[in-house]
């Protein structure tokens, strides 16, 4: 089902959460909205469902308006954040609470054949009997996912579904569904702040600030070609500089570092990625002094100041020697440059 | 051993012993006790009489149907208090403790005014042809006053803690409002309204001082148990008051070892496995 947001508005008393955003999903799409909290990317995927209402705008499911559609009858299948399950229903008597609810009648038998075939595609087989309260929170999870499925959702919604596990849990489950959605290849918008998450499982990521659209597009799009500095920010750490452009370069202590087309002469910053710095004891380079060094397992982080007083942060090898204190040149192999202002 | 905060295991259990032996147990015991030095017939005819039978049918039945309209009626005013914003809300709110603050005697004069057939409830009601003042609707008005309390505040913070997703997930899977609270939110609120009944219902055997004013008193139709074993106290006939005060005592002894047994088997859900 391709679901279509059309200039849609939302206003909570004073504060407006979101702000004319249009967005087309296609039909069997696996959709990232990532922001910071305060976005508005929680109230679109609530509109979405029918949890809030627009206050203007459209939201159509294929080719039917479903604006005014109350969520019970819009045919969508929502995980929420802390899962939501009903604590004093089993887990079978969870994911079946939809179809013994609903308005197409079906025996005890089917519901349960049904229940019991969602375990299986959950992973679940033999915790039907168990109380949610019995079972960890990875677990409490899958249920969640197998009862908004139970009833044939148009579209699946999940509401920062990994935000209240643990990292380890948190991968394993991430890949999960994904392969979920590759078998069932149902139309899926899920929310989340962590951009590692959004990369990882979207086709396609719409990155938010403020109730706005700032970019949206597949993870290579938006990693490789970040639209401003709040969208490169946002995805990873990245040191900044402030330097000068003319002529379609950025200069900055006296470097040079090629600018886009399409940015104009004056004061600039410039954005690179703790991996696209160099480090070396002799020029060229921004001037830089080291001010401490962190192991990681994989390699060194140098936290360094450069001559024009802003901090910078890069990784060298692990079996590099440097010390705290040491003077040397940054280089730049790879950097953004946006236009201050 | 895990170090807590007030220290002295030996020490606090013993003063609460203590106290709960002298406060509650010592009384009791002392009632059972008069109550024993009966002969099992004399105890017999003395609990059975048709007057103490019909003061026990009429406090018992008054009870539960003041107890029933409590139940629904705390349940809606614990419900408007936790879900709904208006003005006013907090002097309600305030205004649902006012049955506790009040000696009871005060509410049962307030309720015979009202309630007499020149009051401002009863001239209305008495052109109606009912009667409330002097029959036992008189006794479960009285009794539905003391004991509102106790409803609206047990379910009044399970249904504050109430998860808003729930109702919401419930929604989502094609809920009705019905299915919805018959399914999802009654469930989770009977617990506390199995504790707010236990309680409302022992309160409203053991009211004397609002009832006594309202009820008018007639032996075999309106007289309620208390009152029975207050009278009998008078005439400083002490075993006669303790065998009926231990027919009381054992009522509530049982209606709490089953709604606790109701309530434990409502949580079932929560023990972790």
């Amino acid at each position: 089902m391709e679901i279509r947001l059309d200039n849609v508005v939302k206003t909570f008393d004073t504060f407006r959460a979101v702000h004319g955003v249009s967005l087309t999903v296609q039909s069997g799409e696996l959709i990232a909205l990532l922001g910071p909290s305060g976005s508005g990317k929680t109230t679109i995927l609530r509109m979405v469902a029918g949890l809030e209402y627009a206050d203007g705008g459209h939201i159509y499911f294929g080719d039917q308006d479903a604006t005014d559609i109350p969520v019970r009858d819009r045919g969508v299948g929502f995980v929420f954040q802390h899962y939501a399950l009903f604590p004093h229903m089993t887990v079978g008597e969870n994911i079946g609470f939809g179809m013994s609810v609903s308005k197409v009648k079906r025996s005890k038998a089917e519901i349960v054949a049904r229940v019991n075939q969602l375990l299986k595609l959950v992973r679940l087989e033999g915790l039907g009997d168990r109380f949610p309260a019995q079972i960890s929170g990875g677990q409490r999870q899958r249920v969640a996912l197998a009862r908004a499925l139970s009833v044939d959702p148009k579209v699946l919604l999940l509401d920062e579904p990994f935000g209240a596990l643990d990292a380890n849990v948190r991968h394993d489950l991430r890949r999960w569904l994904r392969e979920i959605h590759d078998e069932l290849g149902i139309t899926t918008i899920f929310v989340t702040h962590d951009q590692e998450e959004a990369l990882d499982l979207a086709d396609r990521v719409v990155i938010l600030k403020d109730g706005k659209i700032v970019q949206q597009g597949t993870p290579q799009e938006v990693c490789r070609d970040p639209k401003n500095a709040f969208v490169l920010k946002f995805l990873g750490d990245a040191n900044r500089l402030t330097g000068e452009v003319r002529d379609r370069q950025a200069h900055v202590a006296g470097v040079a570092v090629a600018a886009a087309e399409g940015v104009a002469d004056g004061p600039a910053e410039i954005y690179a990625r703790p991996r696209d710095l160099d480090w070396s004891a002799a020029g060229p380079g921004v001037p830089a002094s080291v001010a401490r060094v962190l192991d990681r397992p994989g390699e060194r982080r140098v936290i360094a100041t450069a001559s024009t007083g802003e901090p910078l942060e890069f990784d060298v090898d692990a079996e590099r020697d440097i010390f705290a204190g040491e003077q040397g040149f940054v280089t730049l192999r790879r950097a953004k440059v946006f236009a201050l202002g | 051993m895990k170090r807590n905060v007030l220290p002295g295991l030996h020490l606090s259990l013993g003063i609460t012993l203590f106290y709960v032996g002298l406060i509650v147990v010592l009384p009791l015991s002392a009632l059972v006790f008069k109550a024993a030095s009966l002969g099992p017939a004399e105890y017999w005819s003395i609990v059975s009489s048709p007057r103490a039978v019909a003061s026990y049918r009429v406090t018992a039945f008054s009870a539960l149907i003041a107890t029933l309209f409590n139940l629904v009626f705390g349940l809606a005013l614990a419900w408007v208090l936790t879900r709904y914003r208006f003005p006013g809300r907090r002097i309600i709110d305030a205004m649902v403790d006012l049955p506790f603050a009040l000696p009871t005697a005060v509410a049962g004069i307030s309720l015979t005014a009202l309630f007499s057939s020149n009051g401002w409830f009863g001239s209305v009601l008495s052109e109606a042809g009912i009667k409330v003042a002097y029959t036992p609707i008189g006794i479960m008005i009285a009794m539905c006053f003391t004991s509102l309390p106790f409803i609206v505040r047990t379910v009044q913070p399970v249904l504050e803690d109430l998860d808003p997703a729930l109702e919401e997930a419930a929604q989502s899977l094609g809920g009705s409002d019905w299915t919805i609270f018959r399914k999802v939110i009654l469930p989770l609120l009977t617990p506390a309204l199995l504790a707010g009944l236990s309680l409302s219902f022992a309160r409203s055997l053991g009211e004397f001082g609002a009832i006594i004013f309202i009820a008018g008193n007639q032996p075999m139709s309106t007289e309620i148990t208390a009152l029975l074993i207050f009278i009998r106290l008078e005439e400083y006939d002490y075993q006669a008051a303790a065998a009926i005060a231990s027919v009381l005592l054992l009522t509530a002894f049982a209606m709490l070892a089953v709604t606790n047994w109701l309530q434990s088997r409502a949580l079932r859900y929560t023990v972790k496995g």
